[in-house]
C-alpha cells in the first residue's frame, strides 16, 4: 500500500466519519466518546506486530509496552462504554 | 501481496466495516449497546487476522502484554464511577495516543536493526520519507495526547493543576517546543535509519510530552468537555499516522473515524459555548469582558426553604430540571431521580434540560442520570427544551450557574454574549440551589438569581433534594 492509496482511505474515511457522528443525539456524546476511544486503540494491531518478533529485542519489548497501553485502551473503553449504555433506557417502553 | 496477507487484509476490511456499523448503532440509545459490541467484534476480527501474520513470529511477549493490558483495563472499567467517567475517558484516551506512538518508535528502530542488504536497508531517504514524517507525525500526536490527557486527568480527579496553571512566556514555550519537533521531525527524515533518526524520534516525544502538558495546564474546569473531545481526535489521528507508517488500511480507516468523531465533538462543545477553538486553548476569555458586579443582588435575592418549596411544587403541573456539575459534585443523581419520581405520583409532568457543555465532558448529564434511572427520552436538550420554559411551573436549577444566566441574550458586552442558554427565566418560578451566589466559571454575576421570579435556595445539592423530597411528601 503506497502513501497516496492510505491517504484516499484516510480521507474517504473522515468523511464517513462525520456523516455517522453528526446523527448521534447528545444523550450519547459520552458512551460515543469512550466507544470511539476504544476504536482508538487499534493500535494493538501494530503493537502485536512489533511485539511478536522472532527474537526479543528492545524493539520487541517497545512492542509489548504498546500492547499493554492499547489492551488496557481497548478491553477499558469497550467495557466501560458497554456499562453505561446499560443504563441507557426507556422505563415506559419495556 | 503473499495469501495469508490478503486474507488478512480481508479481515481488517471487515473490521473496518464493523467499526462504521458499530458507531451507526450509537445514533440511538435502542441500538447503542449492539452497536458497542459490533465495535468490540470489529476490534477482535483486526487482532486474531494480525495474530496469524507471518511477521509474528514468538508470543511470549504478545500473551504477556495482552493479559496486563486487558486485566488492568477490564479492572478499572469495572471499578471505576459513573461520577468519575471523564477523566476515566481522558486517560484510556492518553493511554490509546501513547500505544500508537511507542508502535511507531518500535518501527523505526527495527527498520534502523535490519540486517545489511535487507529491503528497508536498500531503500533511499526520498523512498523512506513518507514513512519518517508519519512516525515524526505519530510520536508528536500520540506523546502530546498521553500527556495532555494525563494533565486533564489531573484536573478532573484533582489531584495537580486544579486551578489554570500558566508559566511566565507560557505561549512563547509552547512556540518554541513547536519549533523544536519540527526541527527534529526534519532531521529524523534525513537520517530515517540511523542512531540519529531514533534520537530524533525520543526527542520529538520529550519535547511533544512537554507541549501536552503546556497546552492543557492554563485550562479551566468548564472547558475541559472542549479538552476531552480534542484529545479523543488527538487519539484517532495518532492511530491514522501510525497506519501510514505500518501501511495498515484498519488502523488508517478507525484513526480516521475517530478523529472526525472527535472534531465533531469539538465543534458542537465550542458552539454551545460560543466561543472559538482558539479562545479556549489560548484561554482569552472574560479578562477583557466586564460583567455586572456583585451589586445587582443587593436586598433583591429571595432566600427560601425546602418547606416553601414543598408548598410549590403541590400546584406545579409541569417542572423542569436543570443540572449542571454541581449535580456530579454532590452526587445527587439518584435523590434527583426520587424527587422526581415522587412528583410524577402528584401528577406533574417531569423533564430535564441539559445544556451541552454542563458537567466536564459531552454527554457528562446524561450519563450520571441514566446511572439514576432517568428515562433518556426526558433528557431534553437546549432547542427541545427552551419553548417549553413559559408553559413551565417550576425550574428547578442544581449545580448550573453560566448556562442559564441571562446575560448571555441580553448583555452583549458580557463575556458570555451569545452563548446558547436555557431560557430557565421565562418560567413562571425558578428555584435555584447553590451553597453561595459565588459567580460561575465566566466569573460574572448571575442577573437570575436576584429575578422577581426566582427563588434561592442555599445548600448542597443533595441535602437540599432530600429536605425537598420530605417537605413535598409532609404537604
Amino acid at each position: 500500500m503506497d502513501f497516496i492509496t492510505g491517504l484516499t482511505i484516510f480521507v474517504l474515511a473522515v468523511f464517513v466519519g462525520f456523516e455517522i457522528i453528526t446523527k448521534i443525539p447528545p444523550t450519547l456524546h459520552t458512551p460515543l466518546m469512550s466507544g470511539s476511544n476504544a476504536i482508538s486503540g487499534i493500535a494493538v494491531v501494530g503493537a502485536v506486530l512489533a511485539a511478536g518478533a522472532e527474537k526479543t529485542t528492545f524493539a520487541a519489548v517497545l512492542g509489548m509496552l504498546a500492547l499493554v497501553l492499547a489492551m488496557v485502551n481497548v478491553v477499558g473503553g469497550f467495557l466501560v462504554t458497554d456499562r453505561m449504555l446499560h443504563m441507557f433506557r426507556r422505563k415506559d417502553g419495556q | 501481496m503473499n495469501t495469508p496477507e490478503i486474507w488478512i487484509n480481508l479481515a481488517y476490511l471487515v473490521a473496518g466495516v464493523l467499526f462504521i456499523f458499530g458507531l451507526k448503532g450509537l445514533t440511538h440509545p435502542k441500538t447503542a449497546r449492539r452497536g458497542n459490541l459490533l465495535g468490540a467484534t470489529g476490534m477482535l476480527v483486526a487482532v486474531v487476522a494480525t495474530l496469524c501474520h507471518t511477521q509474528v513470529l514468538s508470543y511470549t511477549l504478545i500473551i504477556v502484554g495482552m493479559v496486563i493490558g486487558a486485566g488492568v483495563g477490564a479492572f478499572l472499567a469495572r471499578w471505576v464511577q459513573m461520577t468519575a467517567m471523564p477523566q476515566m475517558v481522558a486517560l484510556f484516551n492518553g493511554l490509546g495516543g501513547a500505544a500508537s506512538a511507542l508502535v511507531a518508535g518500535a518501527e523505526l528502530l527495527r527498520d534502523s536493526m535490519a540486517p545489511e542488504g535487507s529491503a528497508v536497508q536498500s531503500l533511499t531517504v526520498a523512498d523512506l520519507a513518507p514513512k519518517s514524517i508519519a512516525i515524526g507525525v505519530s510520536g508528536l500526536i500520540g506523546a502530546l495526547t498521553l500527556t495532555g490527557s494525563f494533565i486533564a486527568f489531573s484536573k478532573l480527579q484533582e489531584i495537580w493543576f486544579k486551578k489554570p496553571f500558566k508559566l511566565k512566556f507560557h505561549y512563547v514555550i509552547n512556540l518554541g517546543l513547536t519549533l523544536v519537533v519540527i526541527l527534529l521531525g526534519i532531521a529524523l527524515a534525513m537520517n530515517p535509519l540511523g542512531g540519529v533518526g531514533n534520537l530524533c524520534f525520543w526527542g520529538i516525544i520529550i519535547a511533544a510530552g512537554a507541549l501536552g502538558v503546556l497546552l492543557v495546564a492554563p485550562i479551566g474546569g468548564a472547558d475541559m468537555p472542549v479538552v476531552i473531545a480534542l484529545l479523543n481526535s488527538y487519539s484517532g489521528l495518532a492511530a491514522a499516522a501510525t497506519g501510514f507508517v505500518l501501511q495498515n488500511s484498519v488502523l488508517i480507516i478507525s484513526g480516521s473515524l475517530v478523529g472526525a468523531s472527535g472534531v465533531i465533538l469539538t465543534t458542537i462543545m465550542c458552539k454551545a459555548m460560543n466561543r472559538s477553538l482558539f479562545n479556549v486553548l489560548f484561554g482569552v476569555m472574560a479578562a477583557d469582558g466586564e460583567g455586572p458586579s456583585d451589586d445587582i443582588y443587593e436586598g433583591k435575592v429571595k432566600w427560601t426553604s425546602p418547606e416553601e418549596v414543598g408548598i410549590l411544587f403541590e400546584s406545579a403541573q409541569r417542572v423542569v430540571i436543570v443540572p449542571g456539575y454541581g449535580l456530579a459534585v454532590a452526587q445527587a443523581q439518584h435523590a434527583v431521580r426520587e424527587l422526581a419520581q415522587e412528583l410524577k405520583r402528584r401528577g406533574a409532568e417531569v423533564e430535564y434540560g441539559i445544556h451541552p457543555v454542563a458537567g466536564r465532558m459531552p454527554g457528562h448529564m446524561n450519563v450520571l442520570l441514566a446511572e439514576a434511572d432517568v428515562e433518556y427520552d426526558k433528557l431534553k436538550d437546549l432547542d427541545e427544551i427552551n419553548p417549553t420554559f413559559p408553559e413551565t411551573d417550576v425550574v428547578l436549577v442544581i449545580g448550573a450557574n453560566d448556562v442559564v444566566n441571562p446575560l448571555a441574550r441580553t448583555d452583549p458586552q458580557s463575556p458570555i454574549a451569545g452563548m446558547p442558554i436555557l431560557d430557565v427565566d421565562k418560567a413562571r418560578t425558578v428555584v435555584v440551589i447553590k451553597r453561595s451566589l459565588s459567580p460561575g466559571y465566566a466569573g460574572i454575576a448571575n442577573p437570575l438569581f436576584a429575578m422577581d421570579n426566582t427563588l434561592m435556595l442555599k445548600s448542597d445539592g443533595k441535602v437540599a433534594m432530600v429536605d425537598i423530597l420530605a417537605a413535598v411528601r409532609d404537604v
